[in-house]
């Protein structure tokens, strides 16, 4: 994905004035920013680029530093995320358990590559290795809520009861 | 300001290990044994240096001396005794008694591996890869004999990101070992470049992958130079020549004052290239974007290669060299009987060399026999030599750039240092992030390097000298100043401690607009150091009351003790490459080279035996007086060596008037500017590239400029063209060379006295330099004072010449930017630089422009009591409420129309810095 493919993001008022909340609370802490971008993708579901800007003028840091932690971390998305977040695991333990067969049907089922939303942004979809929950294997997550022990035939039914 | 915080610890530990490596470096050493052999080193080394420094091999890439070692590209792998795995030698240091193996079966073994990993995902297109030949990981691929991959998998496809003019970046050659990003962080400290993205998909890229161009980057190279896998280019440089196919010449940048050395790749008569040495002399192997992408003007069409002369009609035609320098000798000649030797004045060059300015004086003082000779130095740093010969004796940079890191506390004061003198912002940056030193700027603007700043005192232009004595009186009143210094070294303190008196914070805060805490603050961490350096430029020195702010500073370093000591002293920043060097060979109206004044008849005798001619013993005039002289009339010919006073003198229009007037005006340059547009006669010389000789940098470093490439057509370097029109003029003037000049200057000047090229080939020479054997002088005034003890003298402030009113209700201040230099006669012709810094942009403050109803780029009408200009305005809040800032350089807009030729009483100097403006959006 290249970021100069991506659609242009124009911050809404609100979520202007929640982006400076955010960052007014933090300013002036070590190790702002993590938090920060946390909290953003939370509100906000993602972190587009103009958010990045602000949160590195805001806090008097380069813009490469914030890009560098946005991009590194899996948990933030600078594409906007669906109303309903899947997080299937790829780790060691769920892939030998059939993860691979799980992430497939909810491909097929939604019509997205990992890493993308739906058109109506009501699901998106990723992909993640290990939750630590190895013993439960294989899990997926939805909404901060996990699934253990997931088969491939039930796996359409769990995404659809749990929407939000 | 963050950056501080976050590595306090760190620095003070590092400041430590340094302070070990200070006292280290001098005399303890310690053992250790590299493959069974015993080898002495100081402590503060790393395995890795201590066997670099003795020929030992160890692969490495992720190392380069200019920057802290990270250890991650996992090669310079040695065994040490007692431990049981491989030892990354670039992160540990030696200790007394360490044994170290390098380059066993075992280590070589992992290299191998190592490197088959870096190949494996490595192009391997070197024979048609700019770098071949010329990189570090190929060098390394031959001596491991890694011939292929050997782990084949998926590859990277990568971006090649070229949206700039100067930087090429292929990321499938990257092998992430980081050193760019190290550098833009930590050397350069633009921070533009950092690592996206994570595992396999790591790379180095720009923030959102956007263009070089939209982001701090200053196109400086620097990151190039230090890629060691051929991911990094320098883009207008591709495909020009392969490296063994040109020949490397070492000169001097002949941009700022720096003086950074550079080698010239030369193929076929042109500049195809440009580098610098790692990790040796003054600018350890750092450039600027003007120093690398910035010397397409040697070769550029527009130079002038042939003498013309102007007709009857206005016109310029091409003459013999014959004709035009008996045009010149005859005209001279004829002014001289008739008007007499004093209504001649020539107008020597900051950008020539040592031998050509040194024959200049003589030229204008036992051929014409007047002591009419000035240069641009009485535009830039003029005041700085009346102001610190009378309280320290020298008027130059009192520490050498090395010094930086031994400092603790750096003031920097109307110098914007990493636009200017970027090199040595460079330093001062990683001193700031490497050892923690601490920065107090003083400046109207937000300039690049406050960012590193810890304290930012923003006050309004001409205030300078009441925060400087505001600053004094805290330090007095806290009893941070040193009186054992005061005692000893110095006089006249009970005379100056009543001067400051007067300057309360409240008062100076009133003044200045400074924020009163911030000085309070500012004047504890200056008082209370160990070390601290003072850098200041133009900003200080282009003011009416000019000469009393370099008084003002050297009284605050003296008043603190803060002179004489590595890491403790006042620096003013040379803006030219030789300005240093010219006033040094006495290009100056009252001094012969050497600084001995022209009036002491001993010291004239000496000349006129050396000259066989009797000089003039009146002081001449200076490059202000002179365009008065020629305006009035009693100056009927000026002679130009390399200036463009049309652009860089106050009040342009008045400068055109009087260049109208003179019956003779002779300009030698090696274009044609826009003073050589006025001239009779034209006379094409030799740029830095095309002569041999030497440039003396801000530090006092003297320096070889040697020859490259050939003079266009039939231009002459410019001290063959004074020898030749002295001798047209019965004054006999033979050199075989450069050297013989510089022989004579040593024999009359004795801060030059042991300075020879021969040594100079060996190594760069600081002045005060006096005998053969002299190892030169890296730090002035540590025993004694050059006029013995220093001198207090008490200064007061006095406001600018020229105040805001209703009618001009703005102050605007001049400068220069980062990738334009002077009047742009080299920058000019460098496509880059100008796609870079296009148009003349004015600075203006955020609610000054809402009130004005200005938004950014529109075009604004800037009005003086003088001129007016137009120019596209740059609002931001960087800027202090009721400023303007603009840079001098463009020709279509400039700046100096509008400035006031208000001169310094003592320096002469114009007041650049303050004039009072109009905005209006058109």
């Amino acid at each position: 994905m290249r970021i100069a493919d991506l659609p242009r993001y124009e911050l809404q008022p609100e979520e202007v004035k929640r982006i400076d909340e955010i960052i007014k609370k933090y300013k002036g802490k070590k190790g702002a920013l993590i938090p920060i971008l946390q909290k953003i993708q939370k509100d906000i579901g993602f972190i587009p680029v103009e958010a990045q800007r602000k949160v590195a003028k805001m806090l008097g840091i380069p813009e490469k530093d914030v890009y560098g932690v946005s991009t590194f971390y899996s948990f933030f998305s600078m594409i906007p995320r669906g109303r309903n977040n899947i997080r299937a695991c790829l780790g060691t333990a769920c892939f030998v358990k059939g993860g691979k067969k799980i992430v497939d049907r909810i491909i097929k089922e939604l019509g997205i590559e990992p890493g993308q939303t739906t058109a109506d942004r009501e699901y998106s979809l990723q992909v993640n290795r290990c939750f630590g929950a190895c013993g439960l294997a294989p899990i997926i997550v939805i909404n901060d809520k996990l699934y253990q022990k997931v088969n491939p035939e039930e796996v359409i039914g769990i995404i659809y009861s749990c929407k939000k | 300001m963050p950056k501080i915080n976050s590595t306090d610890k760190a620095a003070k530990e590092v400041k430590e290990k340094e302070a070990v490596k200070i006292a280290g470096s001098s005399n303890t050493k310690i053992k250790i044994y590299i493959n069974n052999k015993a080898i002495y080193t100081s402590p503060d080394k790393s395995i890795l240096e201590a066997c670099l420094e003795n020929n030992i091999f160890i692969p490495h890439l992720c190392f380069d001396p200019r920057l802290k070692p990270q250890g991650t590209c996992r090669l310079c792998i040695v065994e040490v005794e007692g431990i049981p795995e491989a030892v990354a030698s670039c992160v540990t240091n030696v200790r007394e008694g360490m044994k170290i193996k390098t380059n066993t079966p075992h280590i070589n073994e992992l290299v191998r591996i190592n490197l088959e990993l870096i190949i494996s995902d490595h192009p391997l297109d070197c024979m048609t890869c700019e770098s071949c030949s010329n990189c570090a990981l190929q060098d390394l691929a031959y001596i491991y004999d890694v011939k292929d991959v050997t782990y084949k998998g998926k590859i990277h496809e990568k971006k090649v990101l070229e949206d700039n003019p100067f930087i090429f970046r292929d990321n499938e050659k990257c092998i992430l070992c980081g050193r760019c990003v190290r550098m833009c962080d930590n050397v350069v400290g633009a921070s533009a470049i950092g690592y996206a993205g994570r595992g396999f998909e790591c790379e180095i890229i720009p923030a959102f992958e956007q263009s070089l161009k939209n982001t701090d980057c200053v196109f400086c190279s620097n990151c190039i130079s230090t890629c060691p896998a051929g991911a990094l280019q320098p883009k207008p440089y591709i495909g020009k020549a392969r490296i063994w196919e040109v020949k490397k010449i070492q000169t001097v940048c002949p941009y700022c004052g720096v003086g950074c050395v550079i080698d010239l790749h030369i193929k076929n008569n042109k500049i195809v290239n440009v580098s610098s040495e790692i990790g040796k002399h003054v600018n350890r192997g750092n450039l600027c974007a003007k120093g690398k992408f910035g010397l397409d003007f040697v070769s550029s069409s527009e130079r002038i290669s042939y003498p013309m002369i102007k007709t009857k009609e206005g016109k310029l035609k091409k003459v013999s060299w014959g004709k035009a320098l008996d045009i010149v000798s005859d005209k001279l000649a004829a002014i001289k009987k008739k008007y007499g030797s004093d209504s001649i004045a020539i107008l020597s060059s900051a950008k020539c060399t040592n031998e050509e300015n040194f024959l200049m004086s003589k030229f204008a003082r036992a051929v014409v026999g007047t002591n009419n000779i000035d240069h641009c130095a009485r535009l830039c740093h003029a005041s700085t030599v009346t102001g610190l010969i009378q309280t320290f004796g020298s008027g130059a940079m009192t520490n050498s750039v090395e010094d930086i890191k031994h400092s603790d506390v750096v003031i920097i004061i109307g110098s914007n240092t990493t636009e200017t003198h970027p090199v040595i912002g460079y330093e001062i940056i990683r001193c700031v992030q490497e050892y923690g030193l601490k920065i107090i700027v003083i400046d109207p603007r937000n300039i690049p390097i406050t960012r590193y700043a810890t304290i930012h005192l923003k006050q309004k232009p001409g205030t300078d000298i009441a925060i400087i004595l505001g600053i004094m009186k805290i330090i007095y009143d806290k009893g941070l100043y040193n009186e054992e210094f005061i005692d000893s070294r110095a006089e006249d303190f009970d005379k100056f401690s009543k001067c400051f008196s007067a300057y309360t914070a409240e008062k100076v805060a009133e003044i200045s607009g400074v924020d009163k805490q911030s000085l309070i603050e500012a004047a504890k961490i200056y008082g209370s150091a160990k070390n601290a350096l003072i850098f200041y430029a133009m900003g200080i020195t282009q003011h009416t009351c000019g000469t009393d702010n370099v008084i003002a500073l050297a009284d605050l370093a003296m008043m603190t003790g803060n002179i004489g000591r590595k890491g403790a002293g006042v620096n003013p920043l040379r803006g030219q490459n030789n300005v240093q060097g010219a006033c040094d060979m006495g290009a100056l109206p009252d001094m012969l080279s050497g600084y001995q004044g022209v009036e002491n008849d001993n010291i004239r005798l000496e000349f006129e035996n050396k000259w066989g001619k009797p000089l003039p013993s009146r002081k001449g005039l200076t490059v202000t007086e002179i365009i008065e002289g020629a305006s009035s009339g009693s100056i009927k010919a000026i002679y130009v060596m390399g200036e463009n006073l049309m652009l860089s003198d106050p009040d342009i229009l008045h400068v055109a008037e009087a260049l109208e007037k003179l019956e003779l005006f002779v300009v030698q340059d090696i274009f044609l500017t826009e003073t050589g547009e006025f001239a009779d006669v034209i006379l094409p010389g030799a740029c830095f590239a095309e002569k041999e000789g030497t440039f003396t940098n801000t530090d006092r470093r003297v320096q070889r400029v040697r020859k490259a490439v050939n003079a266009p057509g039939s231009a002459l370097e410019d001290w063959k063209i004074i020898c030749i029109l002295s001798n047209k003029m019965g004054y006999s003037m033979n050199y075989n060379n450069t050297a013989e000049i510089m022989d004579e200057i040593a024999s009359l000047t004795p801060i030059y006295g042991g300075i020879n090229y021969e040594r100079l080939e060996r190594r760069a020479l600081q002045w005060p330099c006096r005998k053969y054997g002299d190892p030169g002088t890296s730090i002035l005034h540590t025993k004694n004072f050059t006029r013995g003890k220093g001198r207090f003298i008490p200064v007061k402030y006095t406001p600018p010449a020229e105040v805001v009113n209703e009618k001009y209700p703005y102050i605007l201040t001049t400068g220069r930017i980062l990738h334009q230099f002077h009047t742009m006669t080299m920058t000019g012709k460098v496509k880059g630089l100008n796609e870079i810094a296009p148009s003349n942009l004015v600075q203006i403050n955020t609610d000054d422009a809402k009130n004005l109803g200005i938004k950014n780029r529109d075009r604004v009408k800037v009005e003086s009591r003088r001129g007016a200009v137009t120019a596209l305005s740059l609002v931001n809040s960087k800027i202090k409420k009721g400023v303007v800032f603009m840079p001098f350089h463009y020709a279509d807009s400039p700046a100096n129309v509008l400035t006031n030729p208000a001169l310094d009483p003592e320096a002469k100097i114009p007041e650049f810095k303050v004039c009072a403006v109009s905005l209006k959006k058109i």
